[in-house]
């Protein structure tokens, strides 16, 4: 149940996020001056973080997706769903255990 | 809590039963989420994670990274699938939550006009992009990347 609330907050945040990337994305097109300073902005702290937080959600998104596509096509799988949340919650904790100190040394300096 | 007891359905799930469009988006958003997984890990691995992550990206290292046809089509093929997958999550939310005709038809509408417009929109940047553009004068724009200055 709370992680079917989950995948669709995950998804629908990182649908948002999706359009106003290409939006920004696009600027390439305007100039070189119009994006740097754009994408610059992703660069604060504050947007630093509010990625880190997307990478969040794209992570917890991806392993629940598979945890859904395991559980629909697999008797074993949907036997063992609460223990694949658990695999899903602990994939996500290594993988953002790897991911956060290099990202927010290259947001806050000292990489 | 024990699950209730399931009875046999009276017509059998077959390829007469389970057809038509809300089957083949089902299929879509799997093999189209497992695709993306592997492109948008890659993406994010690559511009966040290696060299100087978020500080690295401007101009050039977009124009660095476009220079190949590979990241040209992965980026391609990423915005595609995204933006669908996208846009048939949001659908399904939409048949969900919006009960009134009327506001159902405009969500609908509305997702699909972003979905095409984005689409298109990322497809002629992507395809367009010029790295090296310049001023009237015919002299490099500020903040091109360094090939620039041996192509003019």
């Amino acid at each position: 149940m709370w992680m079917w609330v989950v995948h669709r907050a995950t998804g629908v945040a990182i649908f948002f996020f999706l359009l106003v990337h290409v939006l920004d994305t696009s600027l390439v097109r305007v100039s070189p001056e119009a994006y740097n300073e754009v994408i610059g902005a992703y660069k604060t702290p504050i947007y630093g973080l509010i990625e880190a937080g997307l990478v969040a959600a794209i992570v917890l998104h991806a392993f629940n997706g598979l945890r859904i596509i395991a559980v629909d096509r697999w008797t074993w799988a949907l036997r063992r769903q609460r223990m694949l949340v658990w695999i899903v919650w602990g994939i996500f904790a290594v993988l953002m255990a790897g991911f956060l100190p290099r990202h927010l040394m290259h947001v806050f300096g000292g990489a | 809590m024990t699950a209730p007891e399931l009875t046999a359905p009276r017509r059998p799930m077959n390829r007469r039963t389970v057809g038509g469009a809300e089957r083949w988006s089902w299929i879509f958003q799997r093999v189209s989420g497992v695709v993306l997984i592997v492109l948008i890990f890659t993406h994010l691995f690559v511009n966040l994670l290696t060299g100087d992550g978020v500080s690295q990206i401007d101009f050039a290292f977009v124009a660095g990274k476009w220079a190949s046809p590979l990241w040209q089509w992965w980026d391609f093929v990423m915005l595609v699938l995204a933006m669908m997958h996208g846009t048939n999550g949001m659908r399904m939310l939409v048949n969900d939550y919006a009960t009134r005709p009327f506001v159902r038809a405009m969500l609908h509408w509305a997702l699909r006009i972003s979905m095409i417009v984005i689409i298109v929109l990322g497809s002629l940047v992507i395809w367009t992009f010029d790295p090296c553009p310049t001023d009237a004068a015919g002299e490099l724009l500020e903040g091109v990347p360094s090939f620039c200055e041996s192509v003019l």
